[in-house]
């Protein structure tokens, strides 16, 4: 196949599918094992300084943010980050974590750019940032999750998106067209959090499912971390729900609320006063600083957090939520 | 009886919503494209279908979405499945109208929300990256981009090409592998309401703001932009616009 163009961005996980196939034959076990640990026993066992690891869905959405939080607590160092985040990829920013990003969107939403992106990557702190559009990035984890080591895409052509990221231009075999090639992309590890699970991984999220399913399959290790762990009864009552297979999963971690400040849709409402402590503390390095302090540094665990956020508050948040009214 | 007043973000999102049909699809962003499309659907477009870049598609967009993953994205939604099957859908040619936003934006309709500055690593300014942007330009049929008017923001070259418009002119987007025929439609701007010569290419005034002439358009566009014989005005918003996006779609005033 004819390459016409190739983005000048670092491939800076690159894809190698035979390995990936070995590593879920001997790494990936078949049996039901009780997979239930700690939050600090998870990111313990399986994420590394150097490590490629990526979040699903994104900041004030479904987002993992108890695992993130610990990240941050054991200070795991010069992480190279698949970047679709809001306050999830700020937190590892604001700690100075990072040292590589395949970045499609890091920003506030409606709060504007990101102040920790900012200092980080204008400062070089961050080595390497290579361009994706936010179809890309998940369609990288499709391709992991077909098992192939590159995807063809009609998106990123002609821009600089395409300049700076690693992707790469072909003439179509098939039609003569142009056609953008994406390369797989495999996850170190990736935290992921949902609404139930049971002991084994099995894993059910309600509402709109976001890249659970194409990232779930493209990590070598995979932390679930749930609202709810329920009987494998209540999963196996209701096995269409399950977007997550026990199989892919390396550790399961209890974390009501952990999601907060974000959302979890049917469960509690975003915490938009929280949201805003963030935007603002964040916005210089001694902010940033005190705010690290106030919720991960100093609190021991996710039930110190929680404690730290108050019952009443929490109970506001549950009322709070519309999605089914 | 005198117009009511109304504050620029109001008469954007008003001349915004005014742009989106009834029944088709519209690829809706962060920000003032959700406050449009709620107000069209409250307005004339009861089964405007907007899809989120997350999966939620054709919410009733009751109350406000503060993020394109929000419970809100799909409240009460015909569907809610996951950004792969968005884009895909989008790449099959289903989604009619797509909104984009961005810091930078050239005679081609061309847009940067990467970096400003002319070297891309490290940056001057880091901005968020192209997110859906890119998605959005290069799939949806027809693109219309909401943008502040100002010389630093309607720029000859954008320093970075992040959604692609017509890249370089006539044909430039076929001949890059993008699907034919798609491509910026109109830039709703804090000034006017602008689309694409034809033949060029390149960014036409439609009509001016109420209180807006062609001069000051020009003298906040950094670039020659095609002014044809006849440019209208845009009616300010009604009566009517502004109590349903006041009342209705914003009631909180988290945007207005």
């Amino acid at each position: 196949m004819h390459v016409i163009e190739s983005g000048i961005g670092e491939l800076i996980q690159p894809p190698d599918l035979d390995a990936f196939r070995e590593w879920n034959r001997e790494k990936k076990s078949r049996a039901l094992v009780d997979k239930v640990m700690t939050d600090a026993e998870a990111v313990s066992r399986f994420v590394y300084d150097g490590c490629y690891i990526g979040t699903e869905l994104y900041g004030t959405v479904r987002c993992p943010m108890t695992l993130v939080r610990e990240v941050v607590r054991q200070n795991k160092r010069d992480l190279r980050v698949a970047g679709q985040g809001v306050t999830e990829l700020d937190l590892w920013f604001g700690a100075r974590l990072v040292k590589k990003l395949d970045i499609t969107y890091i920003g506030l939403e409606v709060y504007g750019t990101s102040n920790a992106l900012r200092r980080e990557v204008e400062s070089g702190r961050v080595e390497s940032v290579v361009e994706w559009s936010n179809g890309g990035i998940t369609w990288r984890f499709k391709a992991t999750a077909m098992g192939v080591p590159f995807i063809p895409v009609r998106a990123m052509l002609g821009s600089d998106t395409f300049k700076y990221s690693a992707a790469k231009v072909v003439e179509c075999p098939f039609t003569g067209q142009k056609i953008c090639l994406l390369p797989a992309l495999i996850l170190d590890v990736g935290l992921i959090h949902v609404h139930r699970v049971d002991k084994y991984g099995n894993a059910q999220v309600e509402g709109i499912s976001g890249f659970a399913f194409e990232m779930s399959r493209a990590c070598r290790r995979l932390i679930v971390s749930a609202e709810e762990i329920v009987d494998t009864e209540e999963i196996r009552r209701y096995p269409d729900r399950t977007i997550i297979p026990y199989y892919l999963v390396d550790a399961v971690v209890h974390a009501p609320y952990g999601s907060h400040p974000g959302e979890m849709v049917y469960c509690y409402a975003r915490d938009e006063e929280f949201l805003r402590e963030w935007v603002e503390m964040s916005k210089t390095e001694e902010g940033t600083r005190a705010y690290l302090d106030k919720y991960i540094y100093s609190l021991a665990n996710h039930q110190e957090y929680l404690d730290l956020i108050g019952r009443e508050r929490l109970e506001v948040l549950r009322a709070d939520e519309e999605g089914r009214r | 009886m005198s117009e009511p007043a109304y504050n620029p973000t109001e008469l954007l999102i008003c001349i915004a919503a005014r742009q989106m049909p009834d029944s088709v699809t519209a690829f809706i962003g962060t920000g003032i494209p959700m406050l449009a499309a709620s107000l069209a659907q409250k307005m004339h477009a009861p089964n405007l279908i907007p899809i989120f870049e997350f999966g939620g598609t054709g919410a009733r967009l009751v109350r406000l979405p503060r993020a394109v993953g929000e419970s809100r994205t799909f409240y009460r939604g015909v569907a809610a499945s996951g950004i792969c099957d968005i884009m895909e859908t989008a790449t099959r040619g289903f989604i009619d109208f797509g909104f984009l936003g961005g810091a930078q934006i050239d005679p081609y309709g061309n847009l940067n929300s990467t970096i400003i500055g002319p070297q891309h690593h490290p940056p001057k300014v880091r901005l968020p990256g192209s997110g859906g942007g890119n998605d959005v330009g290069s799939l949806c049929w027809r693109t219309i981009t909401i943008m502040r008017h100002d010389t630093r923001r309607f720029v000859p070259r954008v320093d970075f090409i992040t959604t692609p418009g017509y890249l370089t002119g006539p044909g430039a987007r076929e001949a890059a592998g993008l699907p034919p025929d798609t491509g910026p439609y109109r830039v709703v701007s804090t000034l006017a309401l602008l689309d694409f010569d034809e033949e060029t290419k390149r960014m036409r005034l439609v009509s001016t703001n109420p209180g807006v002439t062609v001069e000051q358009v020009l003298e906040n566009t950094g670039f020659e932009l095609i002014v044809p014989g006849g440019v209208g005005q845009n009616a300010p918003p009604t009566a009517e616009e502004l109590h349903i996006l006041r009342d209705e779609v914003d009631p909180e005033r988290f945007y207005i």
